[in-house]
């Protein structure tokens, strides 16, 4: 193994690389948010009496769930401008990344709400609760609050996965890296550099969402 | 003349999925190979196996597998190897995947009630039999559901194998999006081919699951 290491080009190109990580964290912060709000969406008609809803809901969320993200970023930004819908790479890559992750956090969200017992909302509605605060007190919370562990893997996961929207130039972290590789060719410093961003990110992400999981859940529950 | 995208076009992504179900099961044997000397080694007795394993494990699940295959792809030849993307991408994917069943099996393996290890090990039964004989296949059958899920992962990771070249499914159906400027049909249509490959193991884990909960 005759490879002299030279790492300079890399750290010496930081601003680019701290845009990119930037990037990511807008990326994933928005896909994340919209990805659990619609997978609530898709969880409340999975859960629904209506057996069309539900149909709707399960097969969505089985297509998304069985084919590649790939797949689907590349059918969102090159697929959509044939029905008249264009966007820009970043919009396709937050679109995309969105619909991935409401398809997870629909399932997720659901084991959730499965475990609250009857008698948690029977509670609620004999306090003279109103519908809406029912659900947001009585189901969603507490919900939210026992699969937390696993939404987070699973936006840990999305934040990881935002790495293949370099593909459609969507300018995050992986994307600049690429752009650095072409003008200077240290590929193999590059990627490993990369990697422990990666890895540091995601160190941060887990931090991140487990301070956000204490503060908002943070109440007594016997 | 521009072609359309019909069933002779359809059969060119079936000809490109025949890789991903290759490359696919190449890196689950290697990986699997792999990922039960993680497990083994993340619940031996030695700490600093464990914390080694531990590591290993972390990297893998902590960096997206785009740059692990770009970190493989761009340091065999640093080792002296010729790159090859399909070596290249196996090793990439048999790496992540060991890691990946390497954390699955370890629960597994932990899940399986302790008194089974000590009854062994009460009758002399030395550590390989003792895994052989009695914890591992107790282990394969609580590992089973999370494994095929993985499965189902890791054939939709080895998507990204279009991203280094290699004419499997997606990059079939990119090729052909750029000859029939038809994106929507063709994306649609290997998303479908992945569907019906996927689906059948996805519903096999759901019902493996729910039968061994049952049991419970």
């Amino acid at each position: 193994m005759n490879y002299s290491f030279d790492f300079a080009p890399v750290f010496a190109a930081w601003p680019m690389l701290l845009e990119g990580v930037i990037g990511t964290l807008r990326m994933s912060s928005l896909s994340m948010v919209f990805g659990l709000s619609l997978g609530i969406v898709f969880m409340l008609m999975r859960m629904s009496k209506s057996n069309a809803l539900r149909a709707m809901a399960i097969g969505y969320i089985e297509l998304i769930r069985n084919t590649p993200i790939l797949v689907q970023v590349f059918f969102v930004f090159f697929g959509m401008p044939a029905i008249g819908i264009r966007l820009s790479g970043e919009q396709a890559a937050i679109l995309a990344m969105t619909l991935n992750c409401a398809a997870y956090a629909a399932e997720i969200v659901r084991g959730g709400v499965q475990s609250i017992r009857p008698g948690q909302i029977e509670a609620g509605r004999a306090l003279g609760l109103h519908t809406a605060d029912i659900y947001r007190f009585v189901v969603f919370r507490p919900a939210i609050r026992a699969v937390y562990p696993a939404l987070c893997s699973q936006f840990i996961l999305m934040m990881l996965n935002s790495s293949l929207v370099s593909s459609v130039s969507a300018e995050e972290l992986t994307y600049f890296a690429q752009t650095l590789d072409s003008q200077t060719f240290r590929s193999f410093e590059i990627y490993l550099t990369l990697g422990v961003i990666y890895l540091v990110l995601s160190q941060f992400f887990s931090a991140a969402l487990g301070v956000i999981g204490r503060v908002y859940f943070s109440y007594p529950t016997k | 003349m521009i072609r359309q995208f019909g069933w002779g076009e359809f059969l060119f992504l079936l000809e490109g999925a025949r890789w991903t179900v290759v490359l696919t099961l190449l890196a689950f044997t290697f990986g699997g190979a792999l990922g039960l000397g993680v497990a083994l080694g993340r619940t031996s007795k030695w700490r600093l196996l464990r914390i080694l394993m531990a590591t290993y494990i972390q990297i893998f699940q902590g960096t997206p597998l785009l740059v692990q295959l770009f970190f493989v792809y761009f340091g065999l030849p640093l080792l002296g190897l010729k790159v090859d993307v399909w070596v290249a991408l196996t090793i990439g994917l048999s790496l992540h995947t060991s890691a990946f069943l390497g954390e699955i099996w370890r629960g597994s393996i932990q899940a399986v009630p302790g008194g089974q290890s000590e009854a062994a090990r009460a009758l002399g039964i030395g550590y390989v039999h003792r895994m052989v004989d009695v914890v591992l296949p107790q282990a394969f059958r609580i590992g089973l559901p999370a494994t095929i899920s993985f499965l189902v992962n890791l054939i939709k990771g080895t998507a990204l194998a279009a991203l280094l070249g290699l004419t499997e499914l997606t990059r079939s159906g990119q090729l052909m999006a750029n000859i029939t400027f038809q994106p929507l049909q063709v994306y649609g249509a290997v998303a479908l081919v992945y569907f019906f490959i996927c689906l059948p193991l996805t519903f096999s884990s759901a019902r493996i699951e729910r039968r061994l909960n049952a049991d419970r």
